[in-house]
């Protein structure tokens, strides 16, 4: 399969992305003003601080024509995994619900985290279902990552089960509501989380290679079948 | 245009701002909030809603108000 990253002005962990994606198919950059999204099966939109977040982080960005392209890719059921920035991008875009506010502490923050799957059975999680599976732990760094709906959209997320993944207790450093660190839209094809899994896939740099399940999970949405258990990172 | 968090939702900004003034003595500050001014000159005022709705202000978290002069 073929993974596209888009790459905005600001755009800071597409490289990361790309290596990822790398990790369990092809993958390849696409620039912001670009429309073509040249055969990909699936779309990274990636962290950084597209066009400055000049305004609202992602506000900006999802006017791109890039941007237009994913729109009407996730309209066609196209899978799209927006991280950290890319999932800011998103929710301005409204292919998911709420929005990312500043953090409740004010600071940019990066650490580790521990997150819950709170869902393993998506076309984003589906690697981490089974014991030891559904817990990650990867790298969070942003200053705006609270994320925000209000009551009766939170509720039918809960309902509908688009919760996907969730900052175990302790690690909800943000000021998440209901401890949210990754969404999936009604039809389950658009994710966003606010943690880097692009970041924790090579145990050399990450200590952990857990976020590889979100990409390996990817890649058995689209190609519709495991691959050797050796491709998949051992959890941490 | 002035762009406010909507009534209800966390505004860490304004509680620090609130916290901040009267270690400075200035004694009975409440309901601080922290938001944007965007100022422009534009032909057609008609038209500053809709920029509020689609760009400068999130509608699901901000409220705004058109100011003009």
């Amino acid at each position: 399969m073929k993974f596209g990253v888009l790459q905005f002005p600001g755009s800071c962990d597409e490289i990361d992305a790309l290596h990822a994606a790398r990790r369990v198919g092809d993958a390849e950059l696409i620039w912001h003003a670009e429309r073509d999204l040249r055969g990909t099966d699936a779309i990274v939109v990636p962290g950084g601080f597209s066009y400055g977040d000049y305004l609202r982080a992602g506000a900006i960005a999802r006017f791109a024509p890039a941007m237009e392209a994913v729109v009407e890719f996730a309209r066609e059921g196209g899978l799209v995994l927006g991280i950290c920035n890319g999932f800011q991008v998103l929710c301005e875009a409204r292919l998911l619900p709420g929005a990312l506010l500043p953090n409740a502490n004010l600071r940019f923050t990066s650490r580790q985290v521990q997150l819950e799957v709170a869902n393993a059975d998506t076309a984003f999680t589906r690697a981490c279902a089974g014991a030891g599976a559904a817990r990650l732990s990867i790298p969070a760094k942003h200053a705006w990552g609270r994320y925000y709906a209000d009551e009766r959209t939170l509720a039918e997320l809960e309902r509908r089960g688009q919760v996907l993944l969730r900052y175990a207790h302790g690690h909800n450093f943000n000021g998440s509501l209901h401890d949210i660190a990754g969404v999936c839209n009604e039809r389950g094809n658009v994710f966003g989380l606010m943690p880097h899994p692009e970041h924790a896939v090579e145990e050399l740099t990450g200590g952990s290679t857990d976020g590889l399940r979100i990409f390996e999970s990817m890649r058995m949405a689209v190609e519709g079948a495991p691959r050797a258990a050796s491709a998949l990172g051992s959890a941490a | 245009m002035l762009i406010r968090p909507k009534a209800g939702i966390l505004d860490p900004q304004g509680e620090a701002v609130q916290r901040a003034l009267p270690a400075l003595g200035f004694e009975g500050v409440s309901d601080v909030h922290v938001g944007r001014l965007v100022e422009l000159d534009v032909h057609d005022p008609g038209q500053l809603r809709a920029m509020c709705e689609k760009l400068l202000a999130n509608p699901l978290v901000e409220d705004y108000e058109i100011v003009t002069e």
